[in-house]
């Protein structure tokens, strides 16, 4: 049950999204994100929806793995939505008014709107996931980050805090799991009772979760010791980051779509 | 009498339907006796642990029944549950399994999830710590002071207060030191005899099996192979190293010996190779 959780699942593949430098990739998510929060009307919704409907279809991810990631969030969009409907004031008379309730146009538009945004939001950062690796990412995220090393910011620490982080998500399922069913095998109880029970409950399994994600860091803390590792000063990398063609094709990509997007919003058409 | 526990075609595949989908069981069927040692043996992958968790109803089968006492342990809710207790698991490793405060209160949560009364829980762990030998001071202690064989102990005895009449176990020696390994193999039977329990061990020491038990169940690739008692299994040598698995080594001296032309009969404990060696030495023949 707990092995179903596809959060930040990587599906390793060839395509030219999976190709791209994932420093290209999160610059482009930041840019994407951007145009997202700029884009104002239909058309530019139009515009970044291509894209980003582009990007998945050379991407090879199937549409159904992007669509279940996208269940926890029902809730989220479905409130969403109805605070803009409800709590959005227009200028022209309401299209239902009942009680204290109004709705107007701009209210059912701007709902829309800001569905759209989120779903297109949370794609776009999947779609990052699906198709860069962990290390791959983590690895970006410090070269991208590395010009704050000036500012004494322990830039290559925290890359690597994350990556371990990462690395270790499915380890601390899998145990939690394991513990589950030990404590069941048991007797332990974790479907019924009352809330307090349940939160009781989860004492037997956080307790032994906790000591061995302790004992887990100790033993690795240990293992780098032992292999004389140093943080970044010096270090040198088996995979070199470097662009290639796709990358600056892809920027160039980019630059356009922030440039029609903010167009549009400031100059109309 | 309906053996204690039944197994019809047992058939469990994970994650069906999806490009995930693994077959863990295949078709697996066997009863188990009152009072039985069983050993169960297999390479890593082959089913085992898979197998383990249907016998008390943590996984639930894709196909086929298990049976405790002639009644599906799935037919309903309250008897799944209580399966639990009658049939007691001891995972991989089970000293990561404890959190409790003191080593009394980790024992003590079995039976305290049956419901006993307060007077039965306490003779329970008392007398499951009696049989782990686990002493009265060290009831009071804290389990993460112990030693890791001590540590096991405490799980193993937590498993044990609930009185369970089938007791299971994955490995309970891996990664003890021989002198800690031969006491939880002792505990072990000694409970099987203070209560005439049934008990089902995983292991990789063939050594172990071969000594400990009667009988031995034989995973390969999500089925059972083979089921008899260990001289049975162990003479099929050929076909368990075929599967990864492997003969004891006083099993494998003698085989060998025998190619070599020495008339000595199968063995495979320790103790069987000293009688037939003493008796080739007083120049007898075996029967």
């Amino acid at each position: 049950m707990l092995k179903d959780i596809t959060l930040g699942q990587f599906f390793p593949g060839t395509s030219p999204v999976h190709r791209l430098d994932p420093r290209t990739k999160l610059v482009l998510l930041v840019v994407y994100i951007v145009t997202l929060f700029t884009a104002n009307n239909w058309l530019s919704y139009g515009i970044v929806f291509a894209f980003l409907a582009f990007a998945i279809a050379i991407s090879t991810i199937p549409l159904k793995s992007i669509l279940n990631g996208m269940k926890p969030l029902v809730f989220v969009l479905i409130f969403t939505g109805i605070l803009n409907i409800f709590f959005t004031v227009g200028n022209g008379e309401p299209l239902v008014s009942v009680w204290v309730i109004k709705i107007y146009k701009e209210g059912i538009i701007l709902a829309l709107f800001m569905m759209l945004r989120i779903m297109m939001l949370i794609t776009g950062t999947f779609l990052l996931t699906y198709t860069t690796s962990p290390i791959a990412l983590t690895d970006g995220l410090e070269s991208l980050l590395s010009p704050l090393k000036k500012l004494h910011v322990p830039v290559h620490e925290l890359a690597m805090m994350m990556c371990i982080a990462l690395r270790f998500i499915p380890t601390l399922i899998e145990e939690t799991d394991k513990i589950m069913s030990a404590q069941k095998a048991r007797g332990a109880d974790f479907e019924s009772g009352s809330l307090m029970d349940r939160v009781k409950a989860l004492v037997p399994i956080l307790v032994p979760l906790f000591i061995s994600a302790f004992r887990r860091a100790d033993e690795l803390a240990t293992a780098m010791e032992c292999r004389c590792y140093q943080g970044g000063e010096g270090r040198t990398k088996m995979k070199l980051l470097r662009y290639k063609l796709g990358d600056f094709k892809a920027y160039s990509v980019g630059v356009l779509l922030l440039a029609a997007v903010i167009t549009l919003r400031y100059f109309g058409l | 009498m309906a053996p204690i526990l039944e197994v019809k075609n047992l058939e469990h595949i994970y994650s069906a339907g999806t490009p995930f989908e693994h077959v863990a069981l295949k078709d697996v069927s066997f009863c188990v006796e009152r009072g039985e040692f069983i050993g169960i043996i297999g390479h890593t992958g082959s089913g085992k642990s898979t197998l383990m968790q249907h016998l008390n109803g943590l996984l639930k089968p894709t196909g086929g029944n298990v049976l405790l006492d002639g009644k599906d342990i799935w037919s309903d809710k309250a008897f799944t549950r209580q399966s639990r207790f009658r049939v007691g698991l001891v995972f991989q490793y089970p000293e990561y399994q404890l959190f409790e405060e003191t080593v009394y209160k980790d024992i003590a949560f079995g039976p305290k999830n049956m419901k006993l009364k307060a007077e039965e829980i306490d003779r329970r762990v008392r007398e499951a710590a009696g049989f782990v030998g686990i002493t009265e001071a060290q009831l009071e202690s804290s389990p993460f002071d112990l030693s890791g064989g001590q540590k096991r102990r405490v799980a193993i005895a937590g498993v044990i207060a609930m009185e369970p009449e089938v007791l299971i176990l994955d490995e309970p020696t891996a990664g003890l030191d021989p002198e800690g390994r031969e006491e939880i193999l002792a505990n072990i039977d000694g409970y099987r005899k203070a209560k005439n329990a049934t008990i089902m061990m995983v292991s990789h020491s063939m050594a172990d099996v071969a000594r400990m038990t009667e009988r031995l169940l034989v995973m390969n690739d999500a089925t059972l192979a083979m089921d008899g008692t260990p001289e049975e299994v162990f003479s099929h040598a050929d076909e368990l190293v075929a599967m990864g698995l492997d003969i004891p080594d006083v099993t494998a001296v003698f085989l060998r010996l025998r190619q070599m032309g020495l008339d000595v009969p199968n063995v495979y404990t320790t103790h069987q190779a000293v009688d037939a060696l003493s008796r080739l030495k007083r120049g007898e023949r075996h029967a």
